[in-house]
């Protein structure tokens, strides 16, 4: 381990070289898109590589900005991140703590029926007639009720109970705790990693919600943010109207800046998320 | 088998005490005793039975002749009609070809890949640079494929994205990633790898995190080098971890990727792109044609399921757990 030769450290040099271009390569579409979005159009034209803004331009975020239709789409969006990883997680947890208490009869067969939906679908179109029945078109539930527990996370969550120490909870129930005392009190604040990376994982997968909004949403003030952006790209003919700079002159400046509206807030929850991946937490999903 | 898992058999296997008040109290005793357990249970076994376990009920839509006003039950049943039907068109086969072709792509270059990296990143000393490094190439897992058109619409756009201008730049004419079908599935799966890799290197490195550093310290003294630790150690070590991502995948084989395909599309390069999730979306919601696309997704679905269980079994036999 201790000893390196010359072939250690040129191995290390090169490794190390390796990771960076890795790193670089997976950051850099995100820098140059930021750049666009904010360099003037006769910059973006006239240099074939821009690593820095040689001069900066907010047009494409004020002509943005002044959309409706960002701000009904981020509401939405908001709104659904907000209430459906609330919903998500309640159901998640109560879940998948009952589920790791040894004692419960039928734990086994249930576990198994889940874990069966995770090999075995019915296919988009059954579900998009029950979403149909259940009068959801249309209606903001749509884009949460869906996709309310997502089987992989109730799994990681669960496998996390069970390492917890089991004394720990018989002594509560000793001490007169029924189980959601138990639950709320004690696991709970007990499972933060587990709970913060399940937190994120949810929260995110609300936030880029598209595949729920392209089966069952039609009406475009219900669209969230991504159907939004993806208008933005990909329809030519735009039929928005904002103020000041016209749509030409922005170009593919506007483009990009919807581009950034929808990546920053990401960007910026993350750090605060990421430090508990390592944390043996997605161990779990791997075993069962 | 998890150590809680092989708890729970001890606990079954345990005999149970017989209660001497007959068994039907017994159990509404146990269940009264339980009930807070089996309410929190309760609104996630709901949702399983609506968004799960009435679809696959519904899937019968794809033997009947399916007509809104007369809802799934009162529909007239059809048989194989539609089966028959898709068999029979050229387009289906299609369809199926570049859902498996594509599939195959992400597996071959897709798969080595994060494990690769893994080894790479674990050889690393240098714990901050390891760090910043795995934050840096996680990210790519949270972005939305929406979010990622976009910034692959800038990367690669004929006019002036990145690429093609540097392509220019040494005299070479400008390619069509995102517009041309000799280009488009490359572009997919390029774009898939670099989204991925990262985040998927994840659970090698918990495998790898949960190797004894005593094995290689003996292994040090057995006068093993960098390249014998890696062969003899740590890859017969993480082999399990290997062959279960293996066998997930294969289990996924007829998921190409809807979302990346449905948002980076059009139909000029349908003949190459257009997959099993792409096609049951145009003709079951835009054509309304919802038996037909059922019947594509029911197909797909056991394909899928068989799939997953003969990759088991091959795992079991050569000697792995396997999933189930």
């Amino acid at each position: 381990m201790h000893r390196t030769g010359t072939a250690g450290k040129l191995f290390d040099a090169f490794n190390f070289a390796i990771l960076a271009l890795l790193a670089v390569i997976t950051l850099y579409p995100f820098w140059d898109t930021l750049i666009v979005s904010v360099i003037p159009l006769d910059e973006y034209l006239g240099a074939s590589i821009h690593l820095f803004p040689k001069s900066l331009t907010f047009g494409a975020y004020r002509y943005l900005f002044s959309m409706k239709e960002l701000w009904t789409s981020y509401g939405v969006t908001i709104f659904v991140t907000v209430a459906g990883t609330a919903l998500s997680m309640l159901l998640t947890v109560m879940a998948a703590y009952a589920l790791s208490q040894r004692q419960l009869k039928g734990g086994r067969v249930i576990m198994f029926l889940l874990v069966f939906t995770m090999m075995f679908s019915g296919g988009i179109i059954p579900t998009y007639l029950v979403v149909k029945n259940l009068g959801l078109m249309n209606t903001v539930w749509a884009l949460i009720i869906p996709s309310a527990v997502n089987t992989y996370n109730l799994i990681v969550m669960r496998n996390f109970f069970f390492t917890l120490p089991e004394g720990l909870i018989d002594a509560a129930r000793i001490d007169g705790c029924h189980d959601w005392g138990v639950l709320f009190k004690i696991v709970v604040p007990l499972s933060m990693p587990a709970i913060s990376t399940i937190t994120l994982f949810y929260a995110v997968s609300r936030w880029n919600e598209f595949f729920n909004a392209i089966f069952f949403i039609s009406d475009k003030n219900l669209w969230p943010l991504q159907l939004f952006l993806r208008s933005m790209l990909f329809e030519n003919e735009s039929s928005y109207s904002g103020g000041g700079d016209s749509l030409f002159l922005l170009g593919p400046s506007i483009k990009m800046a919807t581009v950034m509206a929808a990546t920053i807030p990401v960007m910026l929850v993350y750090p605060f998320f990421q430090k508990y991946f390592a944390s043996g937490v997605m161990i779990g999903g791997v075993k069962e | 088998m998890s150590t809680a898992e092989s708890e729970i058999r001890a606990q079954a296997a345990k005999p149970v005490p017989r209660q001497s008040s007959g068994k039907q109290s017994a159990f509404w005793r146990y269940l009264w005793f339980h009930r807070h357990l089996y309410l929190m249970l309760a609104p996630a076994l709901l949702f399983y039975l609506v968004f799960h376990y009435i679809p696959m009920y519904g899937a019968v839509v794809a033997f009947k002749d399916f007509s809104i006003t007369k809802g799934i039950l009162g529909s007239d049943w059809a048989g194989l009609k539609h089966f028959n039907y898709l068999f029979s068109q050229d387009k289906f086969w299609e369809v199926i070809g570049n859902t498996v072709v594509i599939s195959l792509y992400r597996l071959v270059f897709g798969f080595p890949t994060p494990l690769v990296v893994a080894l790479l990143l674990n050889e690393v000393r240098v714990k901050l640079f390891k760090r910043t490094v795995q934050t840096v190439i996680y990210l790519p897992h949270f972005i939305s494929w929406v979010i990622l058109g976009g910034l692959l619409i800038n990367l690669l756009s004929t006019d002036n994205g990145v690429i093609n201008n540097m392509i220019k730049s040494f005299g070479g004419a400008p390619v069509g990633f995102m517009s041309d079908e000799a280009y488009f599935r490359g572009t997919l799966v390029v774009s898939m790898i670099w989204k991925e890799f990262g985040w998927n290197t994840i659970i090698y490195m918990a495998a790898l995190a949960g190797i004894n550093p005593q094995l290689y310290e003996a292994a040090v003294i057995d006068g093993a080098g960098r390249w014998q630790r890696l062969l003899h150690v740590t890859l017969p070590l993480i082999r399990s971890t290997v062959v279960l991502l293996l066998i997930l995948r294969l289990g996924g084989i007829m998921e190409a990727g809807f979302e990346q395909i449905f948002v980076l599309y059009h139909p000029g390069v349908y003949s190459v792109a257009d997959i099993i999730d792409t096609y049951v979306y145009r003709i079951g919601l835009t054509e309304g044609r919802f038996s037909m696309a059922a019947a594509v997704g029911l197909f797909k679905s056991l394909i899928n399921f068989a799939l997953l269980v003969l990759a088991n079994r091959l795992a079991r036999m050569m000697g792995e757990k396997g999933v189930y």
